[in-house]
């Protein structure tokens, strides 16, 4: 398997204070996404599910006075890099932020903040009885789970990928869970909702599938993509009593805990901030995935 | 090194309140954000009598060159904030100025007695842009309320009395004018500007409060015409800010009569945003204004 060893989850430093100029080394088409490159000469290698915040230096905003806040990125994959880290960030353009950061050029620079937040843990760790891991992604989703299946694999914790695409044009980023051969990896099966790759269906299809053998609870499931899907997950873990980490997306405008607008509701009627408290949370910390 | 109602200050930049959270700041940075903490006075959360949630989701949404923010006060109480976090934010390297809000006088007698006894806190800002319960006005948008919360507050502290004035209003000057006859020492402004957004994905308020508060380069013009009619109207000094992202932004806002200046949303896009604008005052002191980068649109 291609990569390096991960820095052990706690060992990494806190992230620079401030923002700091990055220097983009690659942008290129994955499928309907893409997938561009920084080189962080600052910062600490990140962990798998802790993102970034993102902001062009030039023509941020542009034409219209948008975008204006920097977007919240999870890291995809990581190596390092002479005289820095390599970082990359699977993306989607959604709006004037992303559509921004989709036309990147290499040679230009990014504001870049970070690592943030918190990161997947280990089966173990988050259940004594767990020895495995069960990967869901849908979406854009599947980004942090990319880094996350390395970072397992190299670690030699068994897992199984399952990711989940609505159509061709709304998928990508496939080629960053491929070994060395270029082929994806024979833990990884697919979903379509239209059909043209995997299983015609849901991604939580095959998860169902997956979770009803008996040795479910042997596992714990490590899930991103769209909130519907999240709920879906969360509700079907809950149901089978396995645990789970859910990477969640909240309208975010600085990433550090200041602007308290990334409230996630928790089940006491409270709220955590995802920035400070996730992006990464148990199932039993949300009371339900609701679209923010 | 300015001076601002006795407090001895490093620099004219300190932050808007509700903008920066030092303690999570200092957990996401370390100690690097102390070592070179980016405001010259730090201007706490407000903080309520009781504990608030907040509001609920969705509550900030991008607008050209500004935001506009529904957050709903989450904070920990009175109770909480002098147990849990005025100790963390006594260990801050520079004067601490503390944001309160109540909706009755009683309760904001309550909460500026508690704070006044504390040494950590070097001066308190009030947050007059909510409904007095028993008359059921805002406060800061009448100047007879304001005049006369000041009355009740002013004989029970010796600290600066800052007053928060809010933009919602006809004439900003009035109530500024009121909050010193009532004992001010400073004021001010200007707090977020009303303001509401619709998503164009559902045709509904974007916001699930209905609306929110405008921040950001796009209200700077207003706010700076706002620190003029006000700086006219009072004698006691003045803490400018809206949409403050340079010094080049900043030196207008003094220009106009800031005794000290506040960067707000600007800490969203950079952390270090209070210390930048700082250094920009410093060496662009003798300049003329250049452009400011955020509205630069080449």
């Amino acid at each position: 398997m291609e990569g390096h060893p991960l820095p052990r989850p706690g060992v990494a430093g806190p992230a620079p204070f401030g923002r700091r100029r990055c220097e983009v080394s690659a942008n290129r088409a994955s499928d309907g996404y893409r997938v561009f490159s920084l080189l962080d000469r600052e910062g600490p290698e990140p962990r798998p599910g802790q993102f970034y915040m993102l902001a062009t230096a030039a023509h941020w905003p542009g034409p219209g006075e948008r975008p204006f806040l920097p977007r919240a990125i999870s890291v995809a994959e990581t190596a390092p890099a002479a005289d820095g880290v390599r970082l990359d960030f699977l993306i989607e353009g959604v709006g004037p932020g992303t559509d921004r950061l989709c036309g990147l050029v290499p040679g230009e620079d990014v504001w870049v903040v970070g690592p943030l937040g918190n990161a997947f843990a280990e089966p173990r760790e988050v259940n004594g009885d767990a020895a495995g891991a069960i990967l869901v992604g849908g979406g854009i989703g599947v980004a942090p789970l990319a880094l996350l299946r390395r970072s397992f694999g190299e670690r030699g914790v068994p897992l199984r990928v399952l990711l989940g695409f609505r159509n061709r044009e709304h998928s990508g980023g496939l080629e960053l869970f491929c070994g060395s051969g270029g082929d994806l990896c024979p833990e990884v099966r697919l979903a379509s909702e239209d059909g043209h790759r995997g299983h015609r269906g849901y991604v939580t299809d095959l998860l169902a599938t997956m979770l009803a053998g008996d040795d479910a609870t042997s596992a714990v499931v490590y899930s991103c993509g769209p909130p519907a899907m999240l709920e879906a997950v969360r509700s079907l873990c809950a149901e089978r009593g396995v645990t789970c980490e859910l990477a969640l997306e909240s309208p975010m405008a600085c990433g550090f805990g200041a602007c308290f607008g990334c409230a996630v509701p928790k089940p006491d009627g409270t709220y955590m901030r995802l920035c400070v408290d996730g992006p990464v949370v148990r199932g039993e910390q949300v009371a339900e995935v609701t679209h923010a | 090194m300015p001076e601002f109602c006795g407090i001895a200050l490093g620099h004219p930049v300190v932050n808007a309140s509700g903008t920066y959270d030092a303690i999570a700041a200092r957990r996401v940075f370390g100690d690097a954000l102390f070592a070179d903490f980016p405001f010259s006075a730090f201007v706490s959360k407000t903080i309520t009598p009781r504990p608030r949630a907040g509001n609920s989701p969705q509550r900030i949404w991008e607008t050209p060159a500004g935001m506009i923010n529904s957050i709903g006060l989450p904070n920990k109480g009175l109770e909480g904030f002098l147990a849990e976090d005025l100790p963390q934010l006594a260990e801050l390297p520079v004067p601490l100025i503390v944001s309160a809000m109540a909706t009755d006088r009683e309760q904001f007698s309550r909460m500026v007695e508690a704070l006044g006894k504390r040494e950590e806190i070097a001066a308190i800002e009030l947050n007059v842009s909510c409904p007095n319960v028993e008359s059921g006005l805002i406060v800061g948008e009448q100047p007879g309320e304001t005049e006369a919360l000041l009355e009740a507050l002013r004989p029970l502290t010796a600290k600066p009395l800052i007053v928060k004035l809010t933009p919602n209003v006809a004439d900003p000057g009035a109530v500024a004018a009121a909050a010193e006859r009532g004992g001010a020492d400073a004021v001010s402004l200007i707090n977020t500007l009303k303001a509401s957004a619709i998503d164009p994905h559902s045709s509904a308020p974007a916001l699930a409060a209905g609306h929110g508060g405008l921040s950001g380069p796009a209200v700077r013009p207003i706010a700076l015409q706002q620190l003029r009619t006000v700086d006219a109207a009072v004698g006691i000094p003045t803490i400018g800010m809206g949409g403050i992202a340079s010094g080049a932004d900043a030196s207008e806002f003094l220009a106009a009569g800031a005794s000290l200046v506040a960067v707000g949303t600007e800490n969203f896009r950079d952390p270090r945003a209070g210390s930048r604008v700082a250094e920009e005052l410093t060496s662009t002191a003798s300049q003329r204004p250049a452009p400011t980068p955020v509205l630069d649109l080449e």
